[in-house]
């Protein structure tokens, strides 16, 4: 076995160093009635050319976003990957390591998370930053639980337009009453519906932004509203590159930053692994979850970088942890700051402005097209169309002529009310006009012939 | 100043070696058209540092040196399992067909995703012998949270909430009570005994009608197997309790043993260690979790089903098969890039060489136990499994603590093992040095651990000092979280 080094002469002395015979005997804590010998119905090892043509093969049946024209989001964005990221987040220091428990043989891992940190609290407008969570679904839950714990407050109010599985993992991992959660999904968001029903029992407002259907918010009324009754605002941001050419939540007034970062560095890989950000204020820094790293000194008064705060963490104080979160996205949050590193200022905005103009081309496109309605007012790269037919049949059918032509928003939510025609749409640099007017003419062709 | 020494280099942050002005993309131009972003839309200035792709490169590159790797070196952090990260498993997980598929394309196009995932499925039950497994949680925290909510969730439906009290043995990691504790439940721990395993009258002691689970880790985190595990589930379950397992030191057993026959009802399984998916300096991870048949309606969402060959992902919680599962744990469907490495390492080694892979782990251990019992002092007698546990012991009267021992271990160009953990032995070492070393690797770490330990009668003062020849020395965690400095800012931060 190519992966193993002993040799069965090996074996044999070691076991003599040992001073047993039969590898088993040290196996004796096994109870007497649990078989060490059982039966698995599974095949026998296989050379690195079988397991690459087995693996080629299921690969080969799914239909991959460079293939065809692409279209997805609702969490999950399609963007270009300078070569530089992969190549050296699959540098043996990076990729081998483990969490950087011995600062003075990490400091590459604890000096680039510093660096994270630095960027993940410049774009979201916040003090400072986490050195990641799971995605951008545990960050929100993670972020209504710190609410909860600041405010020493249960309710929770969820606007209408958060992704509607953000809202299942929030109902699954924090609230033990669901009569604590208030979330009703609808395209509607009216920000004054969403102050009338912030009182004195609220820990905190959660609101996407773009949101789930695509639109654009400023959110300073809500803001003010929401802390003019001691309650905490969480911004939830899924399409990070947003934040090149809109206000940042900080600058809104957020309390905690909650985001999926996978379009800076991390490809799709069918949902995960992800990275999710969480950002906050300096006064609620020792309530953040998760793995933080500060700069410090050595003993000869050189720079250098530790995991700190860890009197938060599980590790140090078990059941009184802010959160038993223990390993999170470390490589992903290396690709995510050397994509970021590349973009630099100039490069960020720039493929925000791209992603922006991308959806605008599309949506100019699609106006015309009798029947589709696109429902948003203003949007970033992705917005809503209600189209004249079942969205799931459309993508299905789009598909067969090969496109993937957006999400059903019914394929998320499992809340009543009726979205069965309305269409996610994300566009991003990727999409050229030959993309666009292939969905243009398809569409049709779906839809009326 | 310049403060290179040799190979390694001083590297500034990249906010004081990048500009603002600079970038390391090309893009496409853009025509200026008229925004539709709204009022929320914004030019300001962020702040952000970019950089050319050759400074990008020297910038991460020189970092990396910084750093020590399991491909570089011995790496015997116990229970972290370290082991080899083969690079086919890499290879496979930037196939197209998986890293660029979207988690909401429709079913028909990604039918290969749902393949491997119930691939994967259908090996993690038959090596553990359990009657489910979900696939979502994202590492092993994750999993542990979703093993409990399901047992959670079953005494919901058993109308038996009153039972809140989960035991949780000393020798457990954090994330036990943590986790515990997070679902609501009073974490009640329970003694271990000289042997370094579970004291089982303690166990029953502490079993009353608000008995609602136990949390063991098997092998338990001093390296050695839990004995009474059969007799310890089977009072929990006449108690009306569940036993989850926390897997982490699955490595020590796979192949060999199914965790099904010792009854226990979840148990989760970390990826990065077992199956060697890397660890990438604290993540992603993987936790997929393996439920009995008396959780596995509880399971979250959403599953995949095979049916005659047509896989379906049940998303739903109103659909027939997740009506009493406790819900959904995070966005889409769990880590994929993960899957599919971990399935590379599964199909590489099949059922015999997973055997092996245990077997070779519990004898890479148990010869480091024997070769290092004359200088260093195992915290319990017998043999271990995949991992060694020392006391402090052997440091008596030297003046030498653990840490310091660990740092002298670095200047002889080792990683050193997981120190002062498991709690309940005094100034723990615990060495996993898995089934990836070679025996002469293993042979010059005895050498040169049973020369530390000389050096400790000739000249305890040096390992205070250590390590000497790092990029950098000692650091002052004190002061680091005493005045949090977490990001870069402007001004200068240290008066140094």
């Amino acid at each position: 076995m190519r992966y193993l080094p002993l040799t069965n002469d090996d074996r044999e002395d070691m076991k003599k160093v040992i001073g047993v015979s039969d590898i088993n005997e040290m196996f004796t804590n096994v109870p007497k009635e649990v078989s060490l010998d059982p039966k698995f119905n599974l095949p026998s090892h296989k050379t690195e050319m079988e397991v690459g043509k087995i693996l080629s093969e299921i690969a080969n049946k799914n239909i991959n976003s460079n293939q065809v024209p692409f279209f997805l989001g609702a969490g999950a964005y399609k963007h270009h990957i300078p070569a530089t990221v992969d190549h050296i987040i699959q540098r043996s220091e990076f990729l081998t390591s483990y969490t950087p428990y011995q600062p003075e043989i990490s400091q590459g891992t604890l000096q680039y998370l510093f660096e994270f940190q630095t960027q993940v609290s410049l774009i979201t407008g916040m003090d400072v930053s986490n050195a990641s969570m799971y995605d951008g679904s545990t960050s929100t839950a993670e972020a209504v639980s710190m609410a909860k714990r600041i405010t020493k407050r249960n309710k929770v109010v969820i606007s209408p337009t958060l992704h509607p599985q953000y809202a299942e993992v929030i109902n699954t991992l924090i609230s033990s009453n669901e009569d604590e959660i208030d979330y009703n999904f609808s395209e509607n968001f009216e920000v004054e519906k969403l102050i009338s029903k912030i009182d004195d029992s609220v820990s905190c407002v959660v609101v996407q932004n773009p949101d789930f259907f695509g639109s654009c918010h400023s959110l300073e009324q809500l803001a003010e509203h929401t802390h003019s009754k001691g309650a905490l605002l969480i911004v939830v941001v899924n399409e990070i590159i947003s934040l090149g050419i809109m206000k940042s939540p900080g600058e809104m007034g957020a309390d905690i930053v909650a985001c999926e970062g996978q379009s800076l560095g991390n490809p799709l890989n069918f949902g995960g692994p992800y990275i999710g950000l969480m950002s906050t204020k300096d006064k609620y820094v020792r309530q953040l979850p998760g793995r933080i790293v500060g700069e410090t000194i050595d003993m000869n008064g050189e720079k250098g970088f530790v995991l700190t705060l860890a009197t938060r963490e599980q590790h140090i104080r078990r059941e009184k942890a802010t959160s038993n979160i223990c390993t999170n996205s470390g490589l992903c949050s290396l690709a995510f700051t050397i994509h970021l590193s590349l973009l630099g200022e100039m490069g960020f905005k720039k493929l925000s402005k791209l992603n922006h103009e991308a959806a605008i081309k599309l949506y100019n496109k699609l106006k015309t097209l009798e029947g589709f309605e696109v429902t948003n007012n203003s949007f970033f790269n992705e917005f809503t169309v209600k189209l004249p037919i079942d969205a799931s049949v459309f993508v299905e059918k789009m598909a067969e002529k090969g496109i993937l032509a957006g999400v059903p928003v019914s394929r998320v939510s499992n809340q009543e009310g009726d979205f069965s025609n309305l269409l996610l749409v994300a566009s991003s640099e990727i999409n050229s006009d030959f993309d666009r007017d292939n969905f243009i003419k398809l569409a049709k062709e779906v839809c009326y012939e | 100043m310049n403060k290179n020494k040799g190979l390694d280099h001083d590297e500034q942050l990249l906010f004081e070696v990048g500009d603002i002005n600079k970038t390391g993309v090309d893009l496409a131009e853009i025509d200026n058209l008229k925004h539709m972003i709204g009022d929320s839309f914004s030019e300001n200035e962020i702040g952000l540092a970019g950089l050319s792709e050759p400074e990008t490169i020297r910038h991460y590159v020189r970092l990396s040196r910084k750093n020590y790797s399991i491909d570089a070196g011995l790496y015997p952090l116990g229970s972290c399992t370290m082991k080899h990260n083969p690079r086919l498993n890499e290879k496979m997980a930037r196939l197209e067909g998986f890293s660029d598929i979207h988690p909401l394309q429709p079913i028909s196009t990604c039918q290969g995703a749902l393949e491997l995932i119930d691939l994967i499925s259908s090996w993690l039950k038959e090596l553990t012998g359990m009657a489910a497994v979900t696939m979502t949680p994202k590492a092993g925290a994750q999993g542990e949270l979703c093993g409990m909510m399901a047992i959670k969730q079953a005494l919901l439906d058993r109308n038996e909430l009153n039972r809140k009290v989960v035991l949780v043995p000393d020798s457990a990691h954090g994330t036990n009570p943590a986790t515990a504790a997070f679902l609501g439940f009073e974490v009640k721990t329970i003694k271990s005994n000289d042997k370094g395993l579970i004291d089982f009258s303690d166990f029953k002691d502490n079993i009353d009608e608000n008995f609602a689970g136990v949390m063991i880790t098997n092998p338990n985190t001093c390296g050695l197997f839990e004995t009474d595990i059969v007799k310890i589930s089977e009072l929990t379950h006449k108690s009306g309790g569940y036993l989850y397992c926390d897997g982490a030191n699955f490595n020590a057993v796979v192949g060999k043993l199914k965790p099904g026959d010792l009854g226990i009802d979840a148990m989760h399984i970390n990826l990065h260690k077992t199956f060697s998916t890397p660890h990438g300096g604290g993540g992603p991870g993987s936790g997929p979790v393996v439920f009995s048949d008396r959780l596995e309606k509880f399971c979250p969402t959403p599953l995949v089903k095979n049916i005659k060959g047509d896989f379906i992902l049940v998303e739903d919680s109103n659909e027939k098969d997740l009506t009493k599962s406790f819900g959904r744990l995070n966005v889409f469907h769990g880590q994929m890039g993960m899957f599919v490495r971990a399935m590379s390492y599964m199909l590489s080694h099949g059922a015999d060489g997973l055997k092996q892979v245990s077997e070779d782990a519990v004898l890479n251990a148990n010869y480091l136990r024997a070769s290092l019992s004359s200088h260093l002092t195992p915290a319990f007698d017998g043999f271990c499994m995949h991992e060694i546990l020392f006391s402090d012991d052997f440091l008596k009267d030297t003046g030498v603590e653990t840490l310091d021992f660990a740092k002298a271990m670095i200047d002889e160009g080792y990683h050193p093992m997981t120190i002062y953990f498991p709690l309940v032995i005094h100034g723990a070492l615990l060495v996993e040095p898995t089934e990836t070393e070679s025996k002469q690797s293993l042979d010059h770490f005895i050498k040169t651990l049973c020369d530390l330990v000389e050096r400790l009668k000739k000249d305890s003062d040096s390992f205070k000092a250590a390590p000497l020849f790092t990029p950098i020395r000692r650091l002052d965690e004190t002061q680091a979280a005493r005045k949090p400095v977490l990001r870069w800012k402007e001004e200068p931060l240290i008066a140094v």
